[in-house]
């Protein structure tokens, strides 16, 4: 692993001002991914500042919603009383990512930003213009079977990782950000990029920006919720591809629908057209179906995910038959 | 996904292993073996030479220690190799098996993902603190009793992990058992004698 200094701040401008000064300067939170990345090679931060000693761990009301520290651990969140009452759907996707262990270490602010499991940008011996802009996709003609149908580009065809993400667009959240320049608020759709002609920029954070929180507005989703991770076995594996669903019914009425997908793109999915197509329909197969079709347009299969595209329709149906029965 | 524990080894070549697959890979791929060999024992002199140490107190199993420390040392490589505290392992050292779990302020996590010097002042739990002198936790007791190791090498993970899986209020089913442990990877299959031996502690109800 490369050498760097270490520096432990207790004030969140501090933080800030290290990071925005140093551009091979990293925040580090539970460290779950940077720690491997650094590991491998893959990030050589030359300067870690590590944040832990920020008070950004608080889950509280806040205003007419849910605000969650960016230091919030995953298990914390999964188990709190009122994310649970709230936002159960948000609950059930952290508990679907990781192990129990890496729960307890990794935090609300690095989950999201965690980096793709393409295996190309882990292998520092391939090439992989996320890793090293302009040096080529392993992907594009290798094994793409985890890879994008949704959004890529020419130049990079991964897919965002995080379960929780999944969730939190779904759940229309906002990203608190404390920055060199102030303090800004960015909708949690805005936050991932396309990879475009970019793919190195995952996020629309600014360089020292430092993520202080997520605030989710309150919302009816509170009762029919599922999260859909299909992956290569039962537990403790990344998501081939996942579905977060979310009902409000009227007896049996659809009043109005929250759909994600994961693993499908560069940014966790919001499947907003298929939402319009479930409104004031009946909770049926049949409605789901028609709704899984329109999700699925626009998407275009590599040589190894072609599966994607019979296993999304099926995932979605799958994830709103079990939102509508709990 | 890589979960096949490695075997223990002398510490001098496990330090090897690890600069080999950390900052040498891109130039191990492009340069024949006697250079890599010169390049890597060159650059394992110049980072021993340089680092910054950083001041560091720890609990570890009741004892308090005063140390410092490399910022790159995983709190795993401080417990094995500076506290010579070998009871926790090093299985994929990616955070991927389990092997190295240790409780943390009480809860369980993976020391081999986590930089030492981030647990300053904290409190920290292994396989060889969990006994009370001589008698055995009950959950080694249960192990025992279920045979719940073959050959024993991710048994001190998975005993950190099922006591926080009793403590943490996840043991109540067979199948919340296997979900809660699932981070515990076990090459030679213990696996129904592990879920037996938690299942007897949880319904023994001591105090774990
Ligand atoms: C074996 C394994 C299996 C996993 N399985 C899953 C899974 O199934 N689903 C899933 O979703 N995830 C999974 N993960 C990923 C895990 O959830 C992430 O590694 C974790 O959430 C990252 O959080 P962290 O706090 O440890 O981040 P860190 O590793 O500390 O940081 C990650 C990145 O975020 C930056 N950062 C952290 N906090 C902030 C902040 N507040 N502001 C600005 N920048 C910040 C860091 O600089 C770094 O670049 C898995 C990980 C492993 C190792
Ligand atoms: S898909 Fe993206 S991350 Fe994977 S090799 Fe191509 S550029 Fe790199
Ligand atoms: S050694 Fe495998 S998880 Fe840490
Ligand atoms: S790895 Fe051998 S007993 Fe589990």
């Amino acid at each position: 692993m490369n050498q760097f200094q270490y520096v432990r701040p207790t004030k969140q401008q501090a933080a800030i001002d290290v990071v925005a000064k140093d551009a091979n300067a990293a925040f580090i939170a539970g460290g779950t991914n940077l720690v491997d990345l650094m590991k491998r090679g893959v990030m050589t931060p030359q300067k870690l500042v590590d944040i832990n000693r920020l008070p950004l761990r608080q889950i509280e009301r806040a205003g007419s919603g849910l605000r969650i520290g960016a230091l919030a651990l995953n298990s914390a969140v999964a188990d709190d009383r009122l994310v649970r009452e709230k936002h159960p759907l948000l609950a059930l996707a952290l508990n679907a990512g990781a192990s129990p262990q890496l729960r307890n270490m990794a935090t609300v602010g690095g989950n999201m930003l965690q980096r793709t499991r393409c295996p190309y940008f882990y292998d520092t011996t391939m090439p992989c213009n996320k890793r090293q802009p302009g040096s080529g996709c392993g992907a594009l003609e290798g094994i793409n079977r985890m890879h994008a149908i949704f959004g890529f580009s020419d130049k990079c065809i991964a897919v965002h990782p995080s379960d929780m993400s999944v969730a939190l667009v779904a759940l229309d959240a906002t990203v608190l950000l404390s920055g060199p320049k102030g303090d800004r608020k960015l909708a949690f759709a805005d936050f991932h990029r396309l990879p475009g002609d970019t793919p190195q920029r995952d996020t629309n954070l600014e360089p020292g920006e430092l993520i202080t929180a997520v605030e989710i507005p309150d919302s009816p989703f509170t009762k029919h919720v599922h999260y859909q991770k299909v992956r290569e076995r039962a537990s403790y594996a990344f998501a081939l591809l996942s579905v977060a669903a979310a009902l409000d019914m009227d007896g049996n009425t659809i009043k109005a629908a929250r759909l994600a997908m994961g693993g499908v793109a560069h940014k966790p999915w919001r499947l907003a057209a298929a939402e319009q197509a479930l409104v004031g329909q009946p909770a049926t197969e049949e409605t789901f179906r028609q709704a899984a079709a329109v999700a699925m347009q626009g998407a275009k299969a590599f040589k190894h995910n072609e599966y994607k595209l019979r296993l999304g329709p099926n995932a979605i149906v799958q994830a709103l038959k079990t939102a509508a029965a709990a | 996904m890589n979960a096949e524990p490695e075997q223990e080894r002398p510490r001098d070549d496990s330090r090897r292993t690890f600069l080999k697959q950390s900052s040498l890979l891109t130039a191990m791929a492009l340069v024949p073996g006697p250079v890599v060999s010169a390049a890597e024992a060159k650059l394992d002199e110049r980072v021993a030479e340089s680092i910054e140490k950083v001041p560091l107190s720890l609990k570890v199993n009741g004892k308090k220690y005063k140390l410092a420390v490399e910022p790159r040392t995983t709190l795993l490589d401080l417990l094995r190799e500076n506290l010579h505290l070998n009871g926790t392992k090093k299985g994929c050292d990616y955070g991927q098996c389990g092997a190295c779990t240790v409780h943390v302020e009480g809860q369980r996590v993976n020391s081999c993902l986590s930089f030492a010097v981030m647990h300053d002042g904290q409190e920290i739990t292994t396989i060889e603190g969990l006994a009370n002198g001589d008698k055995l936790h009950p959950m080694q007791e249960a192990f025992v009793k279920h045979d719940g190791f073959q050959c024993g090498y991710c048994t001190p993970g998975q005993i950190m992990s099922a006591v926080a899986c009793v403590r943490e209020g996840h043991a109540g089913s067979e199948g919340e058992i296997r979900e809660y442990m699932s981070g515990n990877i076990c090459r030679c299959g213990a696996y129904s004698n592990i879920v037996a031996a938690i299942q007897d502690v949880k319904q023994g109800g001591q105090k774990v």
